[in-house]
């Protein structure tokens, strides 16, 4: 069970994260839903151990297990897809990279550098280098807006990779079809970021 | 097609500045039908002032004959060579330094200010009162292509993107690989623009260094002894080997360094959609 108590976090004089709390499942997929710009990427940012709250505290969460899917894609212009994937990944577990770019739909890209890529395509790899290197870390997935620019045919062959990993993940995103591919749903609000219902 | 029109603008300035033998030639040549006196003057141009092409060809054909002229040449290429690739080491090494710990930047950007400031003569003249003769155009040159060298590597430092240096961190990646996935690749392009701005810079300090310390073998001071003879043709020659030297060695370094940037792969303008 992850529970976050009494979350503080501001940028200058902006709130983001106002004594926030939240107690999520360590099974499954959750979902947290809510406007851009309520404050679920820093939330996650927080989670990965990339921001130091102000106050507050997590438990039930590793931030040197977990992995943190970015909001950008980040990706090397100079490495192909498959390097994206092998970089990440401790030596003996190289040869699951082309096992990677398939659930991607990217078989046959292995060679490709990113600007060869169309953005759903980026996207895809940079989600699946983050789950390459979860199943090895075997911590949280946190995944921000994971399916953005994705259609929804291959989020949905996606998730179902996210699920065969059988790891806690939580998800921010604000398109329906991909909320509704989780297992739960917290619906939030915010600046600064608060829980409408779920 | 430029080079053509180059050297017939040097041919026209050459004949301009030997108007009046020309105008002479031309008259004996409508005279007494002196034809050899005309294409000589076309030839030679003004050979104190301004030789022409085929004077200036025909000095360096003269010298490239003679063993002397291999040995200098290829000497002052190896001060050049050895100046230039110490000051790039150098320049790297330092905005490594300074890109790792703040307090190095802030002591050494003062001195390469200095260095990049100061008049080159100045330098010359005090290296030569430390270092061997031999020695000062290979140390001039190397400071010179310091600063450029650190100034571009550093800036390419700053550039990095810190996207991706997070990612790195937050996946994990060992100081190593960040260097080697990260730093490298996103500093190579400023890299290969500063060696290549340095191999012009080395040319020009290192012979200017040959000319005010005369070792016994160096262009430069075949230069200086021209000036001392007054022999135009001979410094001409010498400055076109000079220029077909740099261009020689730029063309070298710069298929190494087209070679190392394809190796990077990929294009910058890739990434985030």
């Amino acid at each position: 069970m992850l529970e976050i108590r009494e979350l503080t976090m501001s940028y200058g004089d902006k709130a983001v994260l106002d004594r926030f709390s939240l107690s999520v499942p360590g099974e499954g997929v959750t979902a947290l839903s809510g406007p851009s710009g309520c404050g679920k990427t820093t939330l996650l940012r927080v989670l990965a151990g990339l921001e130091i709250p102000a106050s507050g505290a997590v438990a039930g969460l590793a931030p040197e297990k977990a992995v943190l899917l970015f909001q950008e894609n980040r990706l090397f212009p100079w490495r192909t897809a498959e390097q994206h994937i092998t970089d990440v990944l401790p030596r003996p577990d190289r040869e699951t990279a082309e096992r990677w770019l398939s659930a991607a739909g990217l078989a046959g890209e292995g060679g490709s550098y990113p600007a060869a890529l169309s953005g759903g395509m980026a996207r895809r790899l940079s989600l699946v280098r983050a789950l390459a290197l979860a199943e090895v870390r075997r911590g949280w997935l946190l995944l921000d807006e994971p399916f953005a620019g994705v259609d929804p045919a291959r989020a949905e062959s996606l998730m179902e990779a996210v699920y065969a990993l059988d790891l806690p993940v939580l998800l921010c995103a604000h398109e329906h079809h991909t909320v509704a591919l989780a297992t739960r749903r917290v619906e939030l609000e915010g600046p600064p970021l608060g829980v409408v219902g779920s | 097609m430029p080079l053509l029109f180059w050297l017939l603008v040097w041919e026209c300035a050459a004949l301009w500045a030997g108007r009046r033998s020309l105008l002479e030639a031309w008259t004996a040549w409508r005279q007494a039908g002196d034809a050899a006196g005309l294409l000589r003057c076309l030839w030679e141009g003004q050979t104190f002032v301004l030789p022409a092409p085929p004077r200036v060809a025909q000095e360096l054909l003269a010298l490239a004959g003679t063993a002397d002229f291999w040995r200098t040449a290829a000497i002052s290429l190896c001060r050049v060579f050895a100046g230039a690739a110490i000051g790039v080491a150098a320049g790297a090494a330092l905005a490594a330094g300074t890109a790792a710990a703040r307090w190095v930047r802030l002591l050494f950007a003062p001195a390469v200010k200095v260095v990049r400031a100061a008049p080159v003569a100045s330098f010359i003249i005090l290296v030569l009162l430390w270092a061997e003769r031999n020695w000062v155009p290979v140390i001039i040159a190397a400071l010179m292509v310091l600063p450029v060298v650190w100034g571009n590597v550093a800036q390419g430092v700053d550039a990095t993107d810190g996207g991706l240096l997070e990612l790195s961190r937050a996946y994990g990646f060992s100081r190593w690989r960040r260097v080697r996935l990260v730093y490298v690749p996103s500093v190579l392009p400023y890299f290969a623009a500063a060696c290549r701005t340095s191999l012009g810079l080395a040319w020009k300090a290192g012979v200017a260094a040959e000319v005010l310390c005369l070792p016994r073998l160096a262009i430069g001071t075949q230069v200086s002894n021209a000036k001392t003879y007054l022999d135009t043709p001979g410094l001409f020659a010498w400055t076109l080997t000079v220029l077909l030297l740099s261009f020689a060695l730029e063309r070298v370094l710069g298929g190494l360094l087209g070679r190392l940037e394809r190796g990077r792969g990929g294009s910058d303008c890739a990434g985030d959609p």
